[in-house]
């Protein structure tokens, strides 16, 4: 009866049928959906394992007290404090040079050979491990200035290893702001530092602060190159200067990590979860600030 | 151009003196951009080759003519908007009052705020109404006033045709306005820089016909204090609002020429070349 209905005038048929395109049609998406399923899953157990592990070792005393022998007693004070110094130094120094050579790249050198050969580069300096910073930090920071292992070596370090991602991000922020506003600037009679002040640099704005928080996110969670530039994992006194010697989060994990007795780990699940809330912050002041300018930007 | 010149031109027309009449009808008084032995490439392709005309204080001249014609770089090479595409090469001379805008003297950015330009799609800048105005008097570094600065920013909506619909909202942004209401906005931007000439790149082409009519009236009512040249490739809107129309055509290896240039209605009622007759009558384009 059904097959009557869908009987068109002439052969014409609506009529549902299995066919080759529809069932891959049906496949992909349930093939695609695997990856979610994994990425969730595995981030899921891991969350579940340091809250189940680290909870109850969640105490305001980690956060307030130096470090310890004694497991019951230990914070991590002087590591967030190192991590808070180093990384917005960081921050401070890589935001605005990712802004400056993105412009320049972008908005004056143009289409030149070596503007091209510039961005390539830094594109794949983005793809260096971050231990090569570090001994680079260490060869020239530390020891060819004589910066020795203090905050501002580990803080020039951190900003050079994110500088290249941030400038990418900058640069792909730049090329997304529409060639018309440009056109339409310079019809007025506007100089090129004009339309980069007051039409480019506004719209560009918050792509631009999301890629220099997410960079500020990565600088944080990095160990190897402070490893190597601070060389610390246990240190009882807050940074009083620039030169001060630190040491930051993810090295007092390590070092919380690499020792065998049940409460250290526990202390060590605990520190992660307060890592985790840092980055969880920065990646909501991240958003937030993008709607902020969107909303500045389009508000009707 | 007046009546008897018109005559003449005509009678040199019909009596075969061709390349007199088109000197005759290319040569103004009162020119105010002069083109002599233009040509723009890209990298090595040529878009237009060999273009001289003039342009008449005062007059609204209309560039018509088939896609891909170079209309577009015709206009764009007056102002030096040319200079920001990649690629992009000049030869020979556009004078604007007899000064080669291309000589190495002359600064573009000054230039391109005494030759103003509004382009094919409306393109505000994310900012207010009012901000949108003020742009280009702010950067010329035109030290305004509030009262003053608020004066000319009512006078460019007012010449726009715009002020009666946005008077009482200034501070909303640009983009609560709607597409022809945007245009016409790009048109009172340009406008406060107080500029001689105004470049109109195919303007209407994104609009409605009742934008596109708004537009048309307003161009012809600014016409006593700007020179205005308009590209489109509406025929019907470079009848109706031009006193001059030059029309552009490819030659077989597609590089623009301009194949016609006269008063509106001898273009359009009586066509030198047999190619602008075929364009009009809408069997080319």
């Amino acid at each position: 009866m059904g097959d009557q209905v869908l009987k068109g005038e002439g052969d014409v048929s609506l009529k549902r049928a299995a066919t080759r395109r529809k069932v891959l049609d049906g496949l992909v998406p349930v093939i695609a959906s695997i990856g979610v399923f994994v990425a969730i899953a595995f981030l899921v157990s891991l969350l579940l394992y340091v809250v189940v592990t680290g909870a109850g070792r969640l105490t305001p005393t980690l956060i307030t007290d130096y470090p310890s022998a004694n497991p019951r007693e230990a914070g991590m004070r002087s590591a967030i404090l190192g991590s808070v110094f180093t990384v917005g130094l960081a921050g401070l120094i890589c935001i605005p040079l990712s802004i400056a050579t993105a412009v320049y790249l972008n908005e004056y050198a143009g289409n030149k050979w070596w503007s091209q050969v510039l961005r390539y580069n830094i594109a794949n300096l983005a793809g260096v491990p971050s231990i090569v910073f570090g001994v680079v930090g260490l060869g020239f920071l530390v020891y060819g200035l004589g910066l020795g292992r203090s905050i501002i070596a580990g803080a020039f370090t951190l900003a050079i290893l994110t500088l290249p991602y941030v400038t990418v991000v900058c640069v792909e922020a730049l090329r997304a702001v529409p060639d018309d506003q440009r056109l339409g600037a310079y019809a007025l009679g506007a100089t090129t530092f004009e339309v980069v002040r007051y039409i480019v640099l506004p719209r560009a704005m918050p792509m631009m602060l999301t890629g220099g928080i997410l960079g500020i996110s990565r600088a944080l969670g990095e160990a190897a190159p402070i490893l190597v530039i601070s060389g610390l994992l246990f240190i009882r006194e807050d940074p009083t200067s620039l030169l001060s010697e630190f040491t930051v989060i993810p090295l007092q994990l390590y070092s919380w990590i690499s020792r065998p007795q049940v409460a250290f780990q526990q202390l060590a699940a605990a520190g992660i979860i307060v890592l985790l809330a840092i980055l969880l912050a920065l990646n909501s002041l991240a958003i937030y600030l993008r709607q902020r300018f969107y909303r500045r930007l389009e508000a009707g | 151009m007046n009546e008897d010149t018109a005559m003449n031109t005509l009678e040199m027309v019909t009596s075969g003196r061709v390349e007199e009449a088109v000197e005759h009808r290319t040569a103004f008084d009162d020119a105010i951009i002069q083109v002599r032995g233009l040509s723009v490439r890209y990298n090595a392709r040529y878009a237009i080759k060999d273009i001289s005309i003039d342009f008449g204080r005062n007059q609204i001249t209309a560039i018509i003519g088939p896609s891909g014609c170079g209309k577009s770089t015709l206009l764009r090479s007056l102002n030096r908007m040319n200079d920001l595409i990649p690629g992009a090469v000049v030869e020979g001379k556009v004078l604007y009052r007899g000064i080669d805008v291309y000589s190495k003297e002359v600064d573009p950015v000054a230039l391109r705020s005494r030759i103003g330009m509004v382009f094919q799609r409306p393109n505000p800048f994310p900012m207010s109404i009012f901000d949108n105005v003020a742009f280009g008097l702010r950067v010329n570094g035109i030290k305004l006033s509030k009262d003053e600065l608020y004066r000319k920013v009512k006078e460019a909506l007012e010449k726009a045709a715009l002020w009666e619909e946005v008077k009482d909202r200034l501070d909303a942004h640009a983009y609560s306005l709607s597409g022809g209401q945007q245009q016409r906005l790009c048109i009172a931007r340009a406008l406060a820089v107080e500029p001689e000439v105004l470049l109109l790149d195919e303007p209407t082409v994104s609009l409605d016909p009742i934008s596109t009519a708004k537009i048309e009236e307003l161009l012809i009512s600014i016409k006593k204090d700007y020179t205005i040249i308009i590209v489109t490739h509406n025929m019907l809107q470079a009848a109706r609002v031009s006193d001059y129309t030059a029309v552009m055509m490819p030659d077989e290896n597609l590089v623009g020429r301009l194949i016609e240039f006269g008063p509106t209605k001898e273009v359009f009622t009586r066509p030198r070349d047999r190619r602008t007759e075929a364009y009009i009558a809408g069997r080319i384009g």
